[in-house]
């Protein structure tokens, strides 16, 4: 297989469905720019016109709005929102509009529409350069929301997302652009609402969306050397999102960490945590903990980005004390155990 | 026009009896806008609509009886009991949604234009919106999108004078809806919305142009909503202005109007009392229609949340 960059398998996936379906169509700002979103979208107005690739005005409603409005006439739009913070501009289309469509009209109509939601953040942009607002779309039923971490699933999940006849939010981070992965040539799909287990293990589950996969299992490398066996689950699908993967997990480790780079309250791993002890309480020997980011809005300098921002270290602490805590509940069951078996005996 | 008075007075009667809950926006009195914006149409165009759309729905083409069992809540409902008043749709005719949300239809009408320049299947686009939406964000963008890229959309502006209980000129500097085409690129008409056949001409003028690739039009129907925001009641509450507004658009009445031109250019009066007849039956019909309906099923409450099948590439 060969090996593309993150920005190269978006390209691609956009170029193979351009080719291949006229009914798909490219409409957001910055696509006729070189820079604009990375290099996701280089060269697209060239090869296939700017009547399909078109660079809007500064009108993030409108823009959005007509893209639904094309797919409900029979189109197959992405609409490409450069930056997560100034697609808020478009929560009406997004979240009264093509959510409610199938449902409002009892199914006799549908979005097959695809929002592509750019995060790019660091580098001392600050609070509305930076925004990873996943959970306030995954609250919306109709919306479903992927989160691709590596370039073979940021091909097949916007490929599924154009075919799924849903609206589809799909979520890359730019601090994923330059990773590499294997790329098969041809067009495929990743299924919406599948995870991916990257790393099996035994003492804890965690679970990582988009850019805080990678992180996750460079932490497991480190932990790996401490003795301490971590299952890396990827989440790729925000909505909907592989119960049945993280309850089988968190039965077999019984200890959990969700690290979702976006902010705890009311977050993707609120929602995690929530149902894992609602469904599987039992199955937990310690606390689940939520790696996420401060709720805050990011700052500028530096120092301040520095603090406020979550890696692979954040992981490998919360891990660490995790397993303390899980081996001290353990220790502590096994005591009592004992007593009781003494008493009896 | 008939069709939508009488439909809409057996609403207001429904509503004042209690056997109809969901929110209802009568069109009594602003008739002639969809009738002679529709008239102009092919069935193959698209139309839009918002919260006050039973007109635009009939006008072009919905079916009666699928509308009266969805303001019913029943599963034969055109929206299948999910929609009430206020969500319709009747794709078969081109009717993609009508919504509540104020403005929001006015984007997702100029998409609709696109994808049909796109495919050069020389549709048009109508996005019926009331004079409150003219202030949202959503009209000056959607008119920007369209003009600059000369799409085959007609925005339609029945401009009723209020937003719910606020007069146009509480709402704004200047009665100057019209010239919002002129600072975006398009030309734009003020036309008496009372006058089915004024309508209808400055439709056809502006489906031409949609047609042979010259871009939107906006046109600003002057008309009045004779009932309230929502529901049957004449509204007279919200200020003596809209009393005496009222008293003279009274006499003004659409179905007045055009029936006067009709009888002047020969039509036979027991012709049209046969209209009228037919009219009030056909709306009975659809009301006994929407009662014998069952009601939408429970357990069928999320079925629709996502549309199930994906597509084969």
């Amino acid at each position: 297989m060969r090996t593309l960059k993150y920005s190269q398998a978006i390209r691609e996936a956009h170029v193979q469905l351009l080719g291949s379906d006229p009914r798909v169509f490219v409409m957001g700002q910055g696509l006729w720019s070189p820079w604009y979103v990375g290099t996701t979208m280089a060269d697209c107005d060239k090869e296939f016109g700017r009547d399909r690739i078109l660079d809007s005005p500064v009108s993030e409603n409108a823009t959005t709005g007509a893209a639904i409005g094309a797919a409900l006439a029979g189109m197959r739009p992405i609409v490409v929102h450069p930056r997560m913070d100034f697609m808020l501009l478009a929560v009406d289309p997004i979240v009264n509009q093509a959510a409610n469509w199938s449902h409002v009209f009892g199914g006799q109509a549908r979005v097959p529409l695809v929002i592509r939601a750019i995060i790019n953040r660091g580098g001392e942009q600050g609070a509305q350069h930076s925004q990873a607002l996943q959970a306030m779309f995954m609250h919306v039923p109709g919306l479903k929301v992927v989160m691709p971490s590596t370039p073979y699933d940021a091909k097949g999940l916007l490929i599924a997302a154009v075919y799924d006849g849903n609206p589809v939010m799909y979520i890359d981070d730019r601090w994923l652009y330059e990773d590499t992965g294997g790329v098969p040539a041809e067009m495929y799909r990743v299924p919406i609402g599948e995870a991916a287990v990257r790393r099996a293990g035994r003492d804890v589950t965690v679970v990582a969306t988009s850019v805080m996969a990678p992180r996750a299992l460079e932490a497991a490398a480190t932990l790996a050397r401490q003795g301490i066996d971590v299952e890396v689950i990827d989440l790729r699908s925000i909505k909907p999102w592989d119960k049945s993967c993280v309850l089988a997990s968190v039965r077999k480790t019984h200890a959990l960490i969700v690290a979702d780079a976006a902010w705890e309250t009311c977050g993707v791993a609120a929602e995690i945590v929530a149902t894992v002890a609602v469904e599987a309480f039992d199955a937990l020997q310690a606390p689940a903990v939520r790696v996420c980011l401060p709720d805050a809005p990011a700052a500028t300098s530096s120092v301040l980005e520095k603090e406020y921002y979550i890696g692979a270290a954040d992981i490998v602490l919360a891990a660490e004390k995790l397993i303390a805590r899980k081996e001290k509940t353990w220790l502590t069951r096994s005591l009592s155990l004992t007593r009781e078996n003494t008493i009896e005996a | 026009m008939l069709r939508i008075r009488y439909f809409e007075d057996r609403v207001g009667e429904l509503v004042e009896a209690g056997q109809v809950k969901t929110p209802c926006h009568l069109y009594i009195g602003q008739e002639a806008i969809a009738t002679g914006v529709c008239a102009a149409l092919e069935r193959e165009d698209y139309v839009w609509g918002a919260h006050r759309s039973h007109g635009h729905y009939l006008a072009k083409g919905g079916d009666m009886q699928a509308m009266m069992a969805e303001i019913h809540g029943k599963s034969t409902g055109c929206s299948r009991g999910r929609g009430g008043s206020m969500h319709l749709i009747a794709p078969e005719v081109g009717i993609l949604g009508t919504v509540p949300l104020v403005a929001a239809t006015i984007p997702l009408a100029v998409g609709a234009a696109l994808a049909s320049k796109m495919r050069a299947d020389h549709r048009v686009s109508v996005s019926f919106f009331g004079d409150g939406a003219t202030e949202e964000g959503h009209f000056h963008e959607s008119m920007n999108l369209a003009a600059l890229n000369q799409l085959p959309v007609i925005f339609v502006c029945e401009n009723n004078q209020y937003a719910s209980h606020m007069n146009l000129l509480e709402r704004r500097a200047k009665d100057n809806i019209c010239e919002s085409a002129r600072a975006h690129g398009m030309p734009g008409y003020r036309v008496d919305g009372n006058d089915a056949i004024a309508v209808f001409s400055a439709a056809c003028e502006a489906v031409e142009r949609a047609r042979a690739g010259q871009g939107p039009t906006l046109l600003e129907c002057r008309t009045f909503r004779w009932r309230g925001h929502v529901g049957p009641s004449w509204d007279l509450d919200v200020g003596v202005k809209r009393k005496d507004e009222l008293r003279q658009w009274l006499v003004c009445d659409p179905i007045t109007r055009i029936s006067s031109v009709l009888v002047q250019r020969g039509v036979l009066p027991e012709a049209l009392h046969q209209v009228e007849e037919d009219a009030r039956a056909e709306a009975e019909e659809a009301v006994e229609f929407a009662r014998l309906s069952p009601l939408a099923d429970p357990a069928e409450m999320r079925k629709y949340v996502f549309a199930s099948d994906a597509e084969v590439i």
